[in-house]
């Protein structure tokens, strides 16, 4: 087994746990926590594939490291509005749930 | 590959650089000249977008722009074909006709500054900017970034007025959302791994059928859907389309649920011509199928205005992707599949002015009564004759009935499902026609009551309002009258491909 290969398996072990936890999970902030595994899984996904597609010589394929920096910056946005919304949502109703069908 | 910029390549950066600057400078002057940037942007912005239409329509070639130089598969592209083109026209004609309504219901007043005008500004030209970039980009990776954007701009939207119930719609949409693009993300992270580029262009020539190709499409569609709003994924889109003021839920249930709409188009049609299966195409279309009852008949059961306009919304979604069934298909004609895909697209567009007049008539009636329980609407039609009559136009093209865009495009779809042979379809589209006749009657029937008492509404309701919401409604009627000439634009810069004889 190749080094991307198991950093491979990893990423898709986070992206499974992660998914299970954003569907299953009714609480909001677990959600957003969830979101993030699926996040860390897909940008570790990007370093296995800079590695594999990398050309001899090289450490790896510049480009999917560039695309997770950008991919950084737009999940931790999104976790920072998330818990924004949420921290609102909780000092408007003091309960931190979506309701019976969140 | 085509590998020049085009003449007037420059207007594709206008036309993301335009409201981007206008937003970035309205949060830099503050709250009292937001509303006057906006005002200066959107007819800026419509200019470069109808700009755009005529040189895609003139030169029968998609514009292009390379950012700095840098070609695919190191740089980005911009390319605005005919079906980019349009949407934009139709995204910038709804921005400006919505911003004029919204002028007195968010115009900054004197005293200390307010929040909400100020945001709704911002987030109007943060929409418009996004919505653009999804239109013209040609990069899977940044039309990530524009619909991550597009989220951003439009779940504030949602709570503008900071109610609880709002924030819970606006947190739910957000995770519904964050679920979308993150699946996006990850097929986009296949495709490069598998073919090392992203650009469409160059991807539609390696893609080939072979496992990786198929999990990348169906992960980057399941997630597009829970963005578009298909069933089952509707959940979050009532709530959320329902509770936002009125200009705002005519942003987003007339444009933001149509981008990642757009971009499934791109992805099956431009990214995979040669991939889509018959089988996932009939999953699709049946998901659309169940959209359109399901909507359609929870939409009769509702008892507020705006939350049965919603729930039409998810029943519209679905005549979208009964496109993918009809045009995905090996045995019919290039012809018969494009019919079928032209009438997707004006459904689209004939839905969008349709609803968000729709709303933002909803939006008036609730101003003047202070409420939008549908049961309450005895007298508003004698009180406020042009928003009703706006609100009917609207459900013409819903209903599809002559004229309107919407009666063009369900015979559209209808055709195609003859021609395609599969009958049922068009069972499905006639019947969501018949409950979209029977939800707007119970609303029309109401509003044309008389009253058991004297009216007395709560606020006059300016003129000028009124004839915007008119306006919007009449350009969906008026799509029933364009010649079927112009919709050949809609396949101005399309991959050559057969898209019907597929495989």
């Amino acid at each position: 087994m190749t080094e991307a290969t198991l950093y491979g398996l990893c990423s898709a072990a986070l992206v499974g746990v992660g998914l299970f936890g954003l569907i299953m999970h009714p609480q909001p902030l677990r959600k957003i926590l969830a979101f993030n595994l699926i996040g860390g899984g897909v940008f570790l996904l990007f370093g296995a594939v800079a590695r594999r597609g990398a050309a001899a010589g090289l450490g790896g394929d510049p480009v999917p490291q560039a695309l997770v920096i950008t991919g950084l910056v737009v999940a931790f946005a999104a976790t920072a509005l998330a818990v924004a919304l949420l921290l609102r949502l909780f000092q408007e109703t003091g309960r931190a749930t979506l309701g019976s069908d969140g | 590959m085509p590998s020049s910029a085009t003449a007037g390549g420059f207007l594709l950066v206008l036309a993301i650089v335009l409201p981007v600057a206008g937003a970035l400078l309205s949060l830099a002057l503050g709250g009292r000249y937001a509303e006057r940037i906006a005002f200066i942007v959107m007819p800026a912005g419509l200019a470069v977008s109808i700009a755009i239409l005529v040189s895609v329509w003139r030169t029968h070639n998609a514009l292009q722009y390379f950012v700095g130089n840098w070609y695919p598969p190191l740089g980005v592209a911009f390319r605005a074909d005919g079906l980019s083109a349009a949407m934009m026209v139709t995204a910038a004609l709804l921005i400006c006709g919505i911003g004029l309504f919204a002028r007195e219901q968010f115009f900054a007043q004197p005293g200390p500054e307010q929040r909400a005008p100020l945001v709704f500004w911002i987030l109007l030209l943060a929409v418009w900017a996004s919505l653009n970039a999804v239109f013209i980009g040609s990069d899977l990776f940044n039309l990530y970034v524009a619909l991550e954007l597009l989220t951003f701009a439009a779940v504030p939207l949602v709570s503008l007025d900071g109610r609880a119930e709002t924030l819970a719609a606006a947190l739910r949409y957000l995770l519904f959302a964050l679920f979308g693009s993150i699946l996006y993300l990850l097929g986009a992270v296949l495709l490069y791994g598998a073919y090392g580029t992203l650009d469409i262009t160059l991807l539609s020539g390696r893609v080939r059928a072979e496992p990786i190709a198929w999990t990348a499409i169906s992960v980057m569609t399941a997630g597009l859907l829970a963005k578009a709003a298909l069933y089952p994924l509707h959940l979050w889109l009532p709530p959320a389309h329902a509770g936002a003021p009125a200009p705002a839920s005519a942003i987003l249930s007339g444009l933001v649920v149509k981008a990642p709409f757009f971009l499934v188009v791109r992805l099956w049609f431009d990214v995979m011509p040669r991939l889509p299966e018959h089988a996932a195409a009939q999953v699709l279309g049946t998901l659309g199928a169940m959209a359109i009852i399901f909507g359609s008949i929870v939409a009769l059961r509702q008892e507020r205005l705006k939350l049965l306009i919603a729930y039409s919304t998810v029943a519209q979604i679905g005549y979208l992707f009964l496109i993918f069934p009809l045009a995905v298909n090996p045995e019919t004609s290039h012809s018969s599949s494009t019919v079928t895909w032209t009438g997707g697209i004006l459904q689209a567009v004939s839905h969008a002015f349709a609803k968000a007049a729709m709303f933002m008539a909803a939006g008036l009636i609730a101003e003047a009564l202070g409420h939008d329980r549908i049961a309450g609407l005895a007298g508003i039609g004698r009180a406020l004759p042009i928003t009703v009559f706006a609100f009917g136009l609207g459900g013409l093209s819903l209903m599809g009935l002559p004229p309107s865009g919407g009666f063009v495009a369900k015979a559209m779809l209808l055709t195609g499902a003859v021609a395609a042979g599969q009958w049922w379809w068009a069972v499905i589209i006639l019947t969501g026609g018949l409950l979209a006749g029977g939800y707007i009657f119970l609303v029309l029937a109401r509003t044309l009551a008389d009253a058991s008492e004297p009216l007395a509404l709560l606020s006059s309701i300016s003129l000028g309002r009124q004839t915007v919401v008119v306006a919007l409604a009449l350009c969906a009627v008026l799509l029933g009258f364009v010649p079927l000439r112009p919709l050949e634009l809609l396949q101005i810069g399309r991959p050559d491909v057969a898209i019907g004889a597929v495989r």
